[in-house]
């Protein structure tokens, strides 16, 4: 089995994020880079199949140069070989058809349900669409039984037990399988295997980016003594108005 | 511009969140066309003019009571193409989103997830949308001729304008391949407000110190009419379930009132909650980094401060 999975590289989840260039550019003095966390759940669940049942997994990403060390931690972690394509992730649009482009002959397409930076959560659709198979997100179980994937998905307030036949997409997110942190041999032998680059596929972006803002600062939190919780009920009431 | 708008139904209501993208649909200006699918009575669907809807369409097929997104995907692009729309108009969801991505595919629109704001179209068509988890916005220019909107909870002000709509069966082509997911069976909590619908949401960390003391802030949530979430590490522990778990990889919610108790406030769970309209904040530690991002704050045990507030409500009511 041969099982493609779709890295991002995102801001840290603990990273402050500030705007530069008159607000039109990510800030990324002391960002530290990560594979996207729900990626990294896919990824892991990918590295688990490869061990149990001999299957190759390939990463791939949409990204400039910089992203290489976050496909060599993939590699590290236990893909097989990596695939970078040479472009500015910034349209789910453009980002499918990219990995659509490279995704034919692969039985599972895993990436994350969302990348963090963007928040769409709409790729892994895309490329199935794309590739006129089944998707589906998010994912917190699969297995892999004959040609069929069973999964469980995560629903507004509860859970859906789904089946499909391979090839399909799936979005992932925890408890898929627990996160693999890389060890020692997993990153000398990652040096070694391989990382291709692509150029992209012309496609054209329908949603460009003009300016970025963050939210306005919140006012001073007013304290209320714990002996005095109807006051708070009081000014949820007429203050805030939310009651 | 003429929109069609995703009506999702859960247990035969119209989900307010839909009502919102109905309303939202109306303040572009132009007509709007709403889409109903599966089992839902014609009342409840006309009642949706009251919204903005002038028409109705109802693919009441049974297959649509699940949510099988190639099925939903293909009703969406039939009923588009159908009512010669240009837009497309639903709320952020786990059906909605993924069949509505699966539509700008087969129709060439482009996808804008997570709007928060009405359009400005004082020069091409420029949507703000939440980034980062809900850390910053990002101001974008959609430029497709065909439009696909997905907008977050609270992106627009529901109030009650029109009258009743059309209501109109919609008879879909619906083939094999629509249904290539295949529901085995589905695990719901019924009757509870739900996580990502809900007004108010009174949510628990590891200063609740255990499951076996959830009674009282269940409670709480009770007479709020409130839904219950809670922090990462309750969920990572089993204390609750993983759809109860609020923050950056979880669910993301906008409520008019967040009522944390015992969490500290780590950065990963202020992302999923920084939309809210009011944060208060319980903590028996006066220095929780919750508090610089709370609108009220009481520095107290959980065990105490929780039944006192409660009594409190039900009292005030």
């Amino acid at each position: 089995m041969k099982i493609l999975v779709c890295i991002s590289h995102v801001p840290d989840t603990t990273s402050r994020i500030n705007f530069i260039d008159n607000n039109t550019k990510f800030d990324t003095s002391g960002v530290q880079y990560i594979i996207g966390p729900y990626d990294d759940y896919a990824l892991a669940r990918a590295v688990e199949l490869k061990e149990s049942s001999g299957a190759s997994v390939t990463v791939i990403n949409v990204g400039l140069a910089e992203t290489e060390p976050t496909l060599r931690k993939a590699l590290a972690i236990g893909a097989d070989d990596a695939i970078r394509i040479n472009a500015d992730p910034s349209d789910s649009y453009f980002v499918a058809a990219q990995i659509a482009e490279h995704a034919k002959g692969y039985d599972l397409i895993l990436m994350g349900r969302e990348s963090i930076d963007y928040n769409s959560g709409v790729v892994h659709a895309m490329v199935g669409e794309m590739l006129g198979i089944p998707s589906v997100s998010p994912v917190m179980k699969l297995d892999i039984e004959g040609d069929k994937v069973k999964m469980a998905r995560e629903i507004e307030g509860g859970k859906e037990y789904v089946e499909a036949k391979l090839p399909i997409v799936a979005g992932c997110q925890e408890p898929i399988a627990e996160w693999k942190i890389p060890n020692m041999r997993g990153i000398m032998s990652a040096r070694t295997k391989p990382l291709k680059v692509a150029e992209p596929k012309a496609t054209e972006k329908a949603v460009t980016h003009i300016r970025y803002d963050l939210p306005p600062p919140k006012g001073a939190v007013k304290m209320i003594s714990a002996d005095n919780v109807e006051q708070l009920v009081q000014l949820l009431k007429t203050e805030a108005k939310v009651l | 511009m003429k929109a069609l708008v995703l009506a999702e139904s859960a247990e035969g209501k119209i989900k307010k969140t839909s009502l919102e993208a109905i309303a939202y649909a109306h303040a572009l200006g132009g007509t709007v066309t709403a889409i109903a699918l599966g089992t839902v009575s014609k009342d409840e669907l006309a009642g949706l003019g009251k919204f903005g809807a002038e028409k109705v369409l109802h693919a009441s097929d049974p297959r649509l009571d699940h949510p099988v997104i190639g099925a939903y995907a293909s009703v969406l692009e039939q009923a588009f193409a159908q009512e010669n729309c240009d837009c497309l108009v639903l709320a952020t969801s786990s059906i909605g989103v993924p069949a509505a991505a699966k539509v700008a595919v087969k129709t060439g629109a482009g996808f804008v997830c997570n709007v928060v704001d009405l359009p400005d179209t004082s020069s091409g068509f420029k949507l703000r949308k939440s980034i980062y988890t809900g850390k910053a916005f990002s101001t974008v220019d959609l430029s497709s001729p065909k439009k696909v909107i997905a907008i977050r909870k609270n992106a627009v002000t529901l109030k009650e304008t029109g009258g009743v709509a059309a209501v109109q069966d919609f008879k879909p082509a619906l083939k094999e391949t629509d249904f290539n997911t295949n529901i085995l069976s589905t695990e719901k909590a019924t009757g509870e407000v739900l996580l990502p619908e809900a007004n108010i949401v009174v949510s628990g960390g590891r200063g609740m110190k255990g499951p076996e003391h959830w009674g009282i802030l269940e409670e709480l949530a009770r007479s709020l009419h409130a839904a219950t979430g809670c922090s990462k590490p309750v969920s990572d522990m089993g204390w609750r379930p993983h759809h109860e778990h609020v923050g950056q990889t979880g669910v993301k919610v906008a409520p008019q009132l967040y009522i944390a108790i015992g969490i500290s406030g780590a950065i990963q769970h202020l992302a999923g909650v920084n939309s809210s309209k009011c944060i208060v904040v319980i903590n028996k530690d006066a220095e929780a980094p919750f508090f610089k991002a709370a609108d009220y704050g009481i520095v107290g045990d959980a065990f105490d401060v929780v039944p006192k507030l409660t009594a409190a409500i039900k009292a005030a009511k």
